[in-house]
């Protein structure tokens, strides 16, 4: 009988399990594909928002201010890449001035810290490459960018160093009532718990709907991204949104953790899980994105992506017990700014289930630490010294971003073990860069058959069914 | 302290190396990143190799394992699955290695031969899902020649780069269905002979002004669909044809890989993606020569052999005589009509013995055509070719005593010819 069973293990999820890994409980995440943050995680702007979006009152605001400011602390303790470069929304005519303007407001009765309105010379003094229609903009210091994955990633591994159990692919297929909570059935298998948290994004309507009747619907809203090469990354060194105006949100233009610059995305609603890339999508983010920044070379992109976000129909996010279904809980609807909400969220929705009867009480050995090595980030000295001690940082595996045999061996070891190519590509980075995996990919399949004792035939480039390889030539390995 | 470090030992090092050796340095390091010496020839096992240099038809490993075997008669320095991380502008090499650990080389010359990397995917920004299945033409290639297996059974192939055209025959020959090659241009980016041996006789039907318009499958490629393009390269609506495949190899051009050159803040030439040349294969930076495909993309390794050679000989003058004069004379020369660029860039003709060899590449598909070399308004030099195509890289060799006579800069052009 488990204390609390969250189901998904995206950033939200994952929040949540490392929260309540903190009191003494037994938690087990039920994650449907074969690795964490496989959904909307994986595929977003990579931005800590600052909060003068959201509507003043709104869940959105209190969990996004709360957040981004938890989650300082929390990078720093997990070892997560995360750079506090701020933002600027931009206002290319004077009807727009009166939108920024808004925003401010918005963004003081909100509680964002050291807001500004700065005029265009003074942005543009702060970012040269931005158009010279700039009027105004927003400027927001507490915006950061971060590693969404490795986020969601540490935040889940520390969970279970914490003692959390992960499922995964165990997709949720049914729930009932029992007595004492309720019985899920996942992959197969009935477990009991007491408490069930809804945190299954884009499926968060039809998990709810297993439970109880489900008031609101989930709209899910594709965006498309440019990713570009490191030579395009120092075009600009803050966030760079557009002002909110009939032709949408905009698109912004940001650097990435790693040096790259990404851009996008744009808004397009869907059915389901639909990631795929359209012409007509990356024309407009390209057109949208030179607007701010007319100087980006996009023959530089190396990669295209799409996420879709769970969008609720009640313009909010929606967290909390769900009536006529004691014990069950959902954090659903989160959709942008979820990225920067996540620790806020689970701490509210830990908060209420405590309210709502759950023990919590802190555990005594709690391990709050996470790091890893990131090899390219090394002093010359460092990287000495670490290659003289353990001679597999010195083989590097992926020569884009400088990633060794000991960091992938490292993960492959590590709390939660990828299980497939792009697995290894979230935790380390190998594959991550300008020849997308060109290089590497061979090395890195035969770093997991070696490890995992599996044959190349087996392994999967990310999901399951993804698989890379057909057959053995008719000579087989047998030349080699 | 080195007299030469070599980046790389693939048919660019290798070549080098030996040449400067042969020219009298005794101090040189090969740094190569894989286990073993020869590069990309490795995985290359079809023949076609070294008809121009050994007049011989070799494969891949074979065409590398005669300079190996040079190299083995000589006293280089060999440093195997070694990754250089950083060359300084004084000439510092940092590299890392499994077995030697992290060390940092000093040189009194380098030698820059990391080759290149393939276009990927993203490059060219194809619409559609991401399922696995979609390789670039050189990672089948290494699957398939090194590791023994296969990345699918039906395959489309975009780009008729020479890679991919290999590729179509090699996955034939190994059981997989090769459905197509589709190519944007109206014209193939890979050499003639393989268009020939590889896709006409194994009846692989090749699209010209053709291209990839969406990818369809959840978890692995599933559908590739393939659309006509107009001249502008557009997709033609209602042209659509779709591809029951698994796979999607991608070999849609070249890119010379010169992190290392642009961190050493060496001048690079947005045409070639390479480091901006003098006529002996140096870069900006005085005792650094780059040559192979880091410097440009070759279509034969023959010229690879033959340019690394001559950055070889050069790093060794650059040691042993300390050649070359502030405010020498130098001419630069500029791309004319039809020619997407030259190497070198540069040219210092104090420095040319007989004759400059001088590499470029054209931008359309000529017949009957005169290239014709200028200063200023007078030509000094023309040359006839029955042929010229993107896909072929061309030479031309200017007698030393035609670039005396010439001053500041050197035009390169193509006129297409009436038939006579």
């Amino acid at each position: 009988m488990y204390d609390v069973m969250i189901i998904g293990c995206g950033i939200t999820g994952a929040a949540m399990a490392y929260e309540l890994s903190k009191y003494e409980l037994k938690v087990a995440v039920l994650e449907k594909e074969n690795d964490v943050a496989e959904g909307a995680t994986k595929a977003n702007s990579a931005i800590l928002h600052a909060g003068y979006d959201p509507m003043p009152g709104s869940l959105m605001a209190r969990m996004n201010v709360r957040g981004v400011e938890l989650a300082r602390q929390l990078c720093r303790e997990l070892d997560v890449p995360y750079e506090p470069i701020g933002s600027l929304v931009l206002a290319f005519c004077e009807a727009q001035r009166e939108n920024i303007k808004e925003l401010y407001r918005r963004g003081m009765e909100n509680g964002v810290p050291g807001l500004q309105v700065l005029t265009g010379d003074e942005v543009r003094a702060m970012e040269p490459n931005l158009a010279q229609e700039v009027v105004c903009a927003l400027y927001a210091p507490t915006a950061a960018i971060c590693m969404p994955w490795e986020y969601c990633l540490a935040l889940a591994e520390t969970a279970v160093v914490n003692g959390v159990e992960l499922y995964l692919e165990h997709p949720v297929t049914a729930l009932k009532p029992t007595d004492q909570g309720w019985e899920v059935t996942a992959g197969g298998e009935r477990f009991e718990t007491r408490y069930v948290v809804n945190a299954a994004g884009g499926e968060a309507g039809e998990i709810h709907a297993m439970a109880a009747f489900c008031p609101f619907a989930i709209h899910p809203t594709r965006g498309e991204y440019y990713l570009m090469d490191k030579s395009e990354g120092g075009r600009v060194s803050h966030v760079i949104f557009q002002c909110p105006s009939e032709r949408g949100k905009g698109v912004l233009v940001a650097p990435t953790v790693d040096g790259n610059l990404i851009v996008g995305p744009n808004a397009q609603a869907v059915e389901g899980e639909d990631t795929r890339n359209t012409a007509q999508g990356m024309d407009y983010v390209r057109e949208r994105a030179a607007e701010s920044v007319p100087s980006i070379d996009f023959r530089q992109s190396i990669r295209n992506f799409a996420g879709v976000r769970a969008v609720a129909d009640t313009g909010d996010f929606i967290i909390g017990p769900v009536d006529g279904a004691p014990g069950f809980f959902d954090a659903a609807g989160i959709c942008s700014p979820g990225l920067s909400a996540a620790p806020a969220v689970a701490e509210y929705l830990t908060q209420l289930m405590g309210e709502g009867g759950l023990e919590l009480k802190k555990k005594e050995r709690f391990q709050g630490k996470r790091s890893r090595v990131r090899f390219n980030r090394l002093t010359a000295q460092e990287k000495r010294d670490l290659v003289s001690e353990q001679p597999a940082y010195g083989r590097v595996i992926c020569r884009c971003e400088t990633v060794t045999e000991g960091e992938i061996l490292a993960a492959i070891h590590s709390p939660i073990p990828p299980r497939s190519v792009d697995g290894v590509k979230r935790r380390v980075g190998a594959g991550l860069g300008r020849c997308q995996g060109g290089f590497c990919g061979p090395r890195v399949v035969e770093l997991l058959c070696r490890e995992l004792g599996i044959s190349p035939g087996e392994v999967l480039q990310d999901r399951v069914g993804s698989w890379m390889l057909a057959q053995e030539t008719k000579g087989g390995g047998r030349h080699v | 302290m080195y007299d030469l470090i070599v980046v790389g030992g693939g048919p660019a090092g290798l070549s080098a190396a030996c040449a400067a050796w042969d020219s009298g340095l005794r101090k040189i390091l090969i740094v190569e990143r894989d286990q073993e010496l020869g590069g990309i020839l490795n995985q290359c096992i079809h023949n076609g190799f070294g008809l121009h240099y050994f007049q011989e038809e070799l494969t891949g490993p074979e065409y590398a394992g005669r300079f190996i075997e040079l190299l083995g008669q000589t006293g280089v320095e060999v440093r195997l699955d070694a990754m250089v991380l950083e060359i300084t502008p004084l000439r510092e090499v940092h590299m890392v290695s499994r077995n030697e650990g992290y060390r940092i080389e000093r040189a009194k010359s380098i030698v820059l031969a990391m080759g290149c990397r393939e276009r990927t995917r993203g490059a060219i920004g194809i619409p559609g899902a991401r399922p696995a299945g979609v390789y670039t033409a050189g990672a089948a290639q290494r699957y398939v020649n090194m590791e023994g297996w296969m990345p699918g059974r039906r395959v489309v192939i975009l780009g008729s780069g020479d890679i991919g055209l290999i590729m179509a025959r090699r996955m034939t020959l190994e059981g997989a269905r090769v459905l197509a090659c589709v190519e944007v241009m109206p014209y193939s980016g890979g050499l003639n002979r393989n268009i020939v041996q590889c896709l006409h006789d194994y009846h692989i039907p090749l699209y010209l002004s053709h291209t990839v318009t969406d990818i369809r499958g959840d978890r692995r490629v599933e559908q590739v669909v393939v659309s006509q393009v107009d001249e502008r390269r557009n997709p033609i609506p209602g042209t659509e044809m779709i591809f029951d495949c698994d796979t999607l190899l991608l070999s849609v051009g070249l890119i010379p890989e010169n992190e290392l050159t642009r961190q050493a803040g060496i001048e690079m030439d947005r045409r070639t993606n390479g480091a901006v040349v003098y006529e002996n294969m140096e870069t900006s930076l005085p005792g650094v020569f780059a040559c192979g495909n880091v410097c440009h993309v070759h279509d034969l390794v023959d010229f690879v052999t033959a340019e690394s050679q001559r950055a070889g000989a050069a790093a060794a003058r650059y040691v042993l005589d300390r050649e070359g004069s502030p405010g020498e004379p130098l001419l630069h020369v500029k791309n004319g009509d039809g020619v997407t660029y030259t190497v070198p860039q540069r040219i210092r003709p104090g420095r040319v013995e007989k004759l400059c060899q001088l590499f470029f590449r054209v931008n359309r598909v000529c017949g009957n055509s005169e290239i014709v070399v200028s200063s200023g308004d007078t030509q000094i030099a023309s040359f006839k070719r029955e042929h010229l195509a993107p896909g072929e890289m061309e030479q031309i060799a200017l007698p030393q005593v035609l670039l005396a006579r010439a001053g500041g800069e050197l035009t390169v052009s193509v006129r297409e010819v009436e038939d006579t």
